[in-house]
């Protein structure tokens, strides 16, 4: 009982710390690959600090559910943090939701952030709320499609059985369905956390925002709770990639030798997909918004493809 | 255990004479519209109270027959109720009790306008027929309640018949059900020709010995007819137009309880009456299902008409329905009982978790057109501050509806995919396929109905009012709240504690199909199929309270910064924030608009007028973007243009001389008696 507690204890420590982390090594990779310097990689800690230090500022048009929804945000995130295994797949809380409940929890958050982007009525707001959801009803169908193409393949859609399944039998994962799916889950993790080429997290340029510009009227707490989540997503994603894909090191059992060693794993896997976000960040420039769907209804094809395959090839 | 018992009867007359009473007080006190809207809506709650404990009775296996052999020709009245029956009325009762609560307040709006009596009384005997269609014992009692509902919910729905758009509705609405109405009257009649027996509860027996060509051809029919009530796309042209057009507590009826009957039918069809039938028929009702679902959510998207949007959403959420419907029937089909129960109990508790929502909703939409006297939302706004507890209670009704924990939309959703993926285990590829597409199509459509549900909160209640209407905008009375808030309650309990309604609707499933769901479940868990999906629905809400309580907290102990202060919107630079700024439901949908234009084929057209003296000032510019309905361009319009011309033709017979009339007379007495003979 006792040790549970400690391990998602730990999963939680992980992902809510971990995650200023990575996007801080992100931006310092990006910075280097452009030829910059760069800020160092504790920015973000340093962000979110600041921020919650300063005062709320509020528009005089919101209701409630603007100053509700980022504690929201932050607490499906959170969750989400209890059910996905970080470290283990014996995780004490995994039984709480699959792989569709944690799409749809993450759904839950986008589902409140676009309405509060349309809360203060800002002309700015509505456009970052439309496209994001436009994005989201695209992209959310895709992971969850890409996933089951997997999930088929190991037989559960629980999330620790499909790591056990393809950790003790790896060869399982080698035929065209899991590439299929890895591609397509890739592509929309981009577009979820509002990568380039769909978004650029980076830009402040209204008329080309989508996330940012939803968020726009966010400021002080709010705005770090906002962050901090948007990065507590990046890392989820990428862990998922990571321990889906790549089950290596995903400890199976409880040890804490196992626990460290699958830590030391999860951190060099989370590194090569930061270098490879970085990479794709700095080599392809932003899409045109209304080529966007056109990416995305790209990557649900490949995602249905994969699942027709784990369909057939059984 | 059965329980034949004189209780039952008994729930049943209370029921009716509730009904009754409803009817007949709300047309005795029709001088007072203020007891006339008491009286006959009075009497409905009362009635399908009694009808929810008759229901539950009903699911717990007591059991009641009745007959009446003189009331109607062949066969007379025959009433009974099974598990299946049973909960279809919990279904309607759950929908009716809150919305004749609804309704007594709702109603006043129409005093002076229109008879109160004349809707009391029609309200009454729609919803006692709904009530009484599940528990028909033969065809000829079935038919009878099923068109007594059509006709009263067509009366209900053409209440405001001052208006052009009403009538053309109920009109279509009119057409529409009475050709369902046949397509049921030819099918129920080949099948009781074909086992020579009127009685439903013959038919399942007699149905194997059919010749498959009779039997393809029953079945067909039956689902034309309760596809067309169910509203399944293409049979759904009705649907977005008659039920915006009623009153809204009728809207929510209609949307959220009247089409359950159209699946209660095609379950009857498919698990009952007919048996395990081909794998066609299961291929075809979960094909149809995945198009209705994305293409209802998809027309739902683009509409400003915030009763419209609703009734698309029921389009959608039969689609759902029809998933789990039709993946039943694959898996009974491929021999695989316990999954084919698991698929039914994921279809039967949608049924059940729409009504709750739906009905939330229209009633929602309903306070928010009594408020603000207009059903476009781009005259909405602001009304989260004008009319809070509305404001709420609809936001919970959106949050079941796109199918978000820890609300019970989720749960059924859930349920369905984990019965879509477990056909996996069905080794036929054509099969696979179309499940695979089941599969992407649930997914889209989740992610479509939460994107149309931000617009259609959003835009109706949060940020500044567009129009005077919604800027003097009052929140409705007491009885119209509390009513909504039942429903929202409903939502949260079967979202949070599945176990409660699972059981009952495993017992049902039992009862239909002889086998076992592949499911377990308590109050902690839902694990389908030993554990190839997992769910906590209680823990996952306590989850989300308990991160939602600590943050806060865990925020001020770090010692973050308390204050708030408020100032107006940033607007880039412009000097006052009007409501001109705010984004419109029109803009919000336009990506949707652009993505999906293969569907919606809009016909965009931009007139700018210039100033006479320079092309740089602006005088007015029109513009309109317009959507084509490609069902009704497509299917029907050629449909009507065929019936048209063939009626053209028949009109020779009309000579207009009766002596050719007696002609006819004739012809036809002497075909008759060859033909008897």
């Amino acid at each position: 009982m006792l040790a549970d507690i400690a391990i998602e204890l730990l999963q939680l420590f992980i992902v809510t710390f971990g995650s200023p982390l990575l996007v801080g090594v992100i931006r310092k990779a990006k910075a280097r690959l452009q030829g910059r310097r760069g800020a160092t990689i504790f920015q973000p800690y340093a962000d979110i600090r600041k921020l919650f230090l300063k005062e709320v500022v509020v528009s005089e048009n919101t209701s409630w559910l603007f100053r509700f929804t980022p504690y929201l945000l932050a607490t499906t995130m959170l969750l989400s943090a209890l059910i996905v295994p970080v470290l283990t797949t014996r995780t004490p809380l995994g039984f709480m939701g699959n792989i569709i409940a944690l799409m749809y929890l993450f759904l839950l958050g986008t589902f409140f952030l676009a309405l509060a982007g349309l809360d203060a009525g800002s002309a700015f707001g509505g456009m970052g709320s439309s496209r994001e959801v436009a994005i989201a009803a695209l992209a959310e169908p895709t992971v969850l499609i890409a996933i089951f193409g997997i999930a088929l393949r190991a037989e559960t859609t629980s999330l620790d059985g499909i790591i056990t399944r393809f950790a003790a039998d790896p060869l399982l994962m080698l035929n065209a369905g899991h590439l299929l799916a890895f591609f397509a889950f890739f592509i929309v993790a981009l577009a979820e956390n509002g990568r380039l080429p769909v978004d650029n997290p980076a830009t402040h340029l209204e008329l080309t925002m989508i996330h940012e510009a939803m968020i726009l009227e966010y400021s002080g707490r709010h705005l770090a709770l906002v962050e901090w989540a948007a990065a507590m997503k990046l890392f989820v994603f990428l862990t998922l990639l990571s321990n889906l894909f790549f089950p290596w090191g995903v400890a199976l059992t409880n040890a804490p030798v196992v626990l460290l060693a699958a830590f030391l794993a999860l951190a060099v896997k989370l590194l090569l997909f930061a270098g490879a976000i970085a990479l794709v960040e700095t080599s392809v420039a932003k899409l045109r918004l209304f080529r966007v769907p056109e990416l995305l209804a790209g990557s649900f094809t490949v995602a249905l493809l994969a699942l027709v395959t784990s369909f057939f090839l059984k | 255990m059965i329980i034949d018992s004189t209780i039952m009867l008994d729930l049943l007359f209370v029921t009716l004479v509730c009904f009754s009473a409803g009817a007949l007080g709300a047309l005795v006190t029709a001088r007072s519209p203020t007891l006339a809207r008491i009286a006959g809506h009075g009497g409905a709650l009362v009635g399908a109270i009694a009808a929810f404990a008759f229901g539950v009775a009903g699911i717990a296996g007591w059991r009641m027959e009745l007959n009446v052999p003189d009331l109607l020709p062949i066969g007379g009245v025959a009433l009974g109720v099974d598990r299946l029956s049973a909960f279809f009325v919990v279904v309607i009762a759950v929908g009716a009790i809150p919305v004749a609560l609804y309704a007594i307040g709702y109603t006043c709006e129409y005093a002076g306008k229109h008879s109160l009596a004349g809707m009391g009384s029609a309200f009454n005997v729609f919803v006692a027929a709904m009530i009484l269609v599940p528990l028909a014992r033969n065809v000829l009692t079935f038919l009878a309640l099923w068109e007594i509902m059509s006709l009263a919910s067509y009366f209900l729905v053409i209440t405001e018949h001052e208006r052009e758009d009403t009538l053309s509705a109920g009109w279509v609405y009119f057409v529409m059900t009475h050709a369902g109405f046949a397509a049921l009257l030819l099918g129920f009649l080949l099948f009781a020709h074909a086992t020579g027996t009127m009685s439903f509860a013959d038919w399942s027996a007699a149905a194997a010995k059919l010749d498959p060509i009779s039997r393809n051809l029953i079945f067909l029919l039956l689902a034309l007819g309760f596809g067309s009530k169910a509203g399944v796309i293409p049979l759904h042209v009705w649907l977005p137009r008659a039920h915006p057009a009623a009153p809204s507590h009728v809207s929510a009826l209609m949307s959220g309880v009247m089409i359950k009957l159209g699946v209660y039918g095609l379950a009857r069809v498919a698990f009952d009456w007919l048996g395990v039938g081909p794998v066609w028929w299961g291929g075809t009702m979960l094909i149809l299902g995945a198009v209705s679902a994305v293409l209802g959510v998809l027309y739902a998207l683009v509409e400003h008409d915030l009763k419209r949007l609703l009734a698309y959403h029921s389009v959608e959420n039969i689609g759902i329905i029809l998933l789990g419907l039709g993946a039943a029937m694959l898996f009974q089909a491929h021999r695989l009982e316990s999954l084919a129960a698991l698929a039914l109990i994921a279809a039967l508790y949608h049924s059940l978790n729409h009504a709750t929502f739906k009905s939330l909703l229209f009633m929602g939409a309903g306070a928010v057109v009594q408020a603000t006297h207009t059903r476009n939302m781009e005259e909405m706004g602001g009304l989260i501050k004008r009319m809070p507890q509305t404001a709420a209670l609809f936001l919970i009704g959106s949050v079941a509806i796109a199918a978000l924990p820890p609300l019970n939309g989720f749960i059924s959703e859930w349920l369905t995919f984990q019965s879509l993926l477990l056909s996996f285990q069905i080794s036929a590829h054509t099969v696979n396929l179309i499940f695979a597409l089941g599969v992407a199509a649930l997914a889209l459509t989740s992610g479509l109905a939460a994107a149309c549900f931000v617009k259609a909160f959003g835009i109706t209640f949060l940020a500044l009012p567009r129009s005077e209407r919604a800027e003097h905008a009052r929140e409705v009375v007491k009885t119209m709240r509390a009513a909504m808030a039942s429903l929202a309650l409903a939502c949260v309990i079967l979202g949070v504690a599945p176990s409660l309604i699972l059981a009952p609707l495993e017992a049902t499933v039992f009862d239909l199909m002889g086998a076992h769901a592949d499911l377990r479940f308590n109050l902690n868990a839902v694990v389908a199929n030993g554990g190839f999906g997992w769910l906590a629905p209680l823990w996952l809400a306590l989850g989300l309270l308990a991160f939602l309580i600590t943050i806060p907290f865990a925020l001020r102990l770090l010692g973050a910064n308390k204050q708030r202060r408020y100032y107006e919107t940033w607007g880039c630079g412009r000097a006052l924030q009007t409501t001109r700024f705010e984004y419109t439901a029109t803009a919000f949908a336009n990506p949707f608009k652009r993505v999906f234009s293969l569907l919606y084929r809009p016909n965009k057209e931009l007139d700018i007028e210039f100033h006479p003296e320079s092309r740089y000032f602006v005088r007015a510019i029109a513009y309109r973007n317009e959507g084509r309905l490609i069902f009704e361009d497509a299917l029907y319009r050629p449909l009507l243009r065929m019936i048209e011309s063939l009626a053209r033709k028949a009109r020779v017979l009309q000579s207009g001389s009766v002596h050719g009339y007696l002609v006819y007379i004739l012809v036809a007495l002497v075909a008759l008696l060859i033909l008897t003979v």
